[in-house]
């Protein structure tokens, strides 16, 4: 437990880099970003991702099934709403290499995106072993997932506010 | 000859092998033989740079060679040869100096050491994919991008240099918390020894510098690879800011490399001058303190970008402020030796000379960090010499120091000391004559990654003298050698405690059964080992 929470104070100064890439050239690539983001769809996902915190809190506290699952869901349904994002943008010609704009928000979002991904499968992880063997199953296993979710849940609370909620500024 | 089993003691029969062992201390050996086998080729990388500049106009090696060699051999020395060294040493005895029977997580700890040994792979898997990277070891921007660097070197860097880091900050996680939450009864955090303080202060450093290299890292592959404008001035991007992420994982990282070493010196000196280290609680509060300072003082490598005055300002203060904790440390070894019944062994040898050549890196570290003096010396050897006596002077007779020192613990043997002394003198005279005059060929303006200058700078004879000077080092490193398999094969036997040291690893036996301590320690001082040989002599409490 301790150690996925030194992991994170140590991927925490990985996201602040890239954050802090991004805010560098954020005025550069405001125009950009006013014209083509999706606040209000992106909103609604983001929601999802957010009560996922919820779930997976409450898949620690009961150590359960139907609780991990409910959060597995959530995730994905924000994958997939990040995905369709990235779809649309591409489609209108905005890519990485497109300004800096496209650099930095790719970026950003993109490695924010791969967290999930990786949370996603160590949720799928523990839902195996917990139909395996539930009674081999750990307490810290359930926190220490949890917890590294919190944090990516936690990581787009700054990314949605600095990225999406920035547009609106 | 007597059969001692080499660097852990397992039960006859009983045979785990190099690919599969979690062991701590097989890792540890692990790392170190990592360290070992790249500080020759990147000595080797050295040596070449060395034959390339001993006279002018020498067409040895051409540019680009010259150009692959000294951006391979800094990216070597530091990430491959180094960190692994001090790594392995911290991984073979922190858990042994605290009473743990391993690591908080073994399986962890094999991944970070195979993740580290890849990414060297990889770096040097480029020389025949096309082409090693030329861009130097802090490979800036916008050289670094693929308009001016075209060939693969780059992306072989930014690959190598990612796994090789994650498998780093892995390991900084592991030691972490095996040094916060494994300590056996009694060892508490005021007791631990300074090699444990330093190596968690190190630990904590990799863990807030290593993701920054990381991130410049990503968006380097973004430029490079999806037509990305981080670092790309035609785009819109800006070097600078490469320049600012590098530096502020690469400042943390010079203490990452230095501090461990500190920590081994700090075992050494108090035992064999026969004394408790002087200030124990100043040799460790003044580590935390560099550690936050080093976070603060990145931009004294920028200088010469023209960030403006006042941040040149702010930042040649802290870089100054920086040598006070560095300061105070030295007066706690010194005055640890003052008054002690001192035995100049070879370990004790290179601690020492690590004192001695120390000062001089950490002294003409301070003269760059007044801006004017930078400006002036600025990409010049000035800066190679300071940063040789640092890194060698300082972290390499540390490590050597340490070598030295537990050796026996982990072989069961003694390195010879007639091979040793001989080892420690031919490196600090061939070490000195290699790097001094490089201050005078920087301060009349040689600059550093030129393959070859004029006849007519006058440069030629310092540039000899430091050649040789070299080939004496090479030589001494060849008696290092010597000395290493000799003395695997027919070494003098150690026994649990040859030093008459104070610390908890010599307690056990050498090398150390699977489980370190057959009954898990109980301490109640800072040198248990000393308290329980000397009862009457025990340290206050």
């Amino acid at each position: 437990m301790l150690g996925v929470a030194v992991f994170i104070a140590s991927e925490s100064v990985f996201f602040l880099a890239i954050v802090l890439a991004y805010l560098a050239y954020r005025d550069a690539g405001l125009v950009t970003a006013k014209a083509n983001l999706d606040v209000p769809r992106t909103a609604i996902f983001s929601v999802a991702l957010f009560s996922s915190s919820a779930t997976t809190a409450l898949a620690a506290r009961r150590a359960s099934r139907g609780w991990l699952v409910a959060t597995i869901a959530l995730g994905t349904v924000f994958l997939v709403g990040q995905g369709s994002e990235y779809a649309r943008l591409l489609a209108s010609g905005i890519g990485p290499g497109r300004e800096l704009f496209g650099t930095t928000f790719f970026t950003l979002t993109g490695l924010h995106g791969l967290h999930v991904l990786v949370g996603l499968v160590a949720l799928f992880a523990l839902l195996a072993a917990h139909i395996r063997r539930p009674s081999a199953l750990r307490p810290v296993a359930f926190e220490a997932v949890g917890l590294y979710w919190h944090f990516v849940d936690a990581v787009w609370v700054v990314v949605f506010s600095v990225v999406y909620l920035g547009t609106l500024l | 000859m007597t059969a001692i089993p080499l660097w852990v003691r397992r039960p006859a029969g009983e045979r785990v092998g190099w690919l599969r062992t979690v062991d701590h201390k097989e890792i540890g050996v692990l790392y170190i033989g990592m360290g070992v086998a790249f500080f020759a080729v990147g000595g080797l990388e050295a040596l070449l740079l060395r034959a390339q500049l001993a006279t002018p106009e020498s067409r040895l090696v051409d540019p680009l060679t010259y150009d692959q060699a000294f951006t391979v051999h800094g990216v070597t020395m530091i990430l491959l040869a180094i960190v692994p060294l001090l790594v392995g040493f911290a991984n073979y005895l922190v858990p042994l100096m605290i009473g743990a029977p391993d690591v908080a997580y073994p399986r962890l700890n094999a991944l970070s050491f195979w993740l580290s040994l890849v990414g060297g792979i990889i770096l040097y898997f480029s020389f025949l994919a096309g082409g090693a990277p030329d861009t130097g070891w802090f490979s800036y921007a916008p050289l670094a991008e693929r308009s001016f660097a075209p060939g693969p070197g780059v992306d072989y860097y930014i690959l190598g240099l990612a796994v090789n880091g994650a498998g780093t900050i892995i390991g900084a996680i592991n030691l972490t918390v095996t040094i916060l939450l494994m300590r056996c009864p009694g060892m508490a955090i005021s007791r631990v020894p300074l090699f444990v303080w330093m190596t968690l202060v190190t630990t904590i450093l990799i863990l807030g510098a290593y993701p920054a290299l990381t991130a410049a890292l990503v968006m380097l592959f973004v430029d490079r690879q999806l037509g990305g404008h981080f670092f790309d001035p035609a785009g819109g991007g800006q070097a600078v800011l490469w320049q600012h992420l590098f530096w502020f994982f690469g400042h943390p990282e010079v203490y990452i490399m230095v501090l461990p070493a500190m920590g081994m010196i700090s075992e050494i000196i108090p035992v064999f001058s026969g004394k408790p280290i002087f200030g124990y609680r100043f040799v460790a509060g003044s580590s935390v303190a560099i550690a936050f300072l080093s976070f603060g003082v990145w931009a004294h490598h920028m200088f010469a970008v023209g960030l403006g005055e006042m941040e040149n300002a702010i930042f040649s203060a802290t870089s100054m402020l920086i040598a006070v904790p560095t300061g105070v440390k030295i007066f706690n070894w010194i005055a640890t030796m003052v008054g002690g019944r001192i035995r100049l062994t070879t370990p004790m040898l290179f601690a020492i000379g690590f004192i001695a050549m120390f000062v001089i890196g950490g002294l003409s570290g301070v003269s760059l960090a007044v801006v004017p003096i930078d400006l002036a010396v600025t990409d010049s050897y000035y800066v190679v010499a300071h940063l040789h006596y640092v890194l060698f002077g300082g972290t390499m007779l540390g490590v050597f120091a340490g070598g030295y020192y537990w050796f026996p613990k982990m072989t069961g043997r003694l390195l010879d000391e007639g091979l040793g002394k001989l080892h420690f003198w031919a490196t600090f005279a061939g070490f000195n004559l290699t790097f001094l005059p490089q201050h005078w060929l920087g301060a009349v303006g040689m600059p550093r990654r030129v393959f070859t200058y004029a006849a007519s700078t006058g440069w030629g004879p310092l540039n000899l003298v430091s050649t040789i000077g070299a080939a004496i080092l090479a030589v001494a490193m060849v008696i290092f050698a010597v000395n290493l398999v000799r003395s695997l094969r027919s070494g003098e036997v150690a026994g649990d405690d040859p030093w008459d040291a104070f610390t908890l690893e010599w307690a056990t036996s050498s090398p150390p059964p699977p489980e370190n301590f057959p009954v898990t320690p109980a301490v109640s001082g800072r040198r248990p080992l000393w308290d329980r040989k000397h009862p009457e002599l025990r340290d206050p409490s």
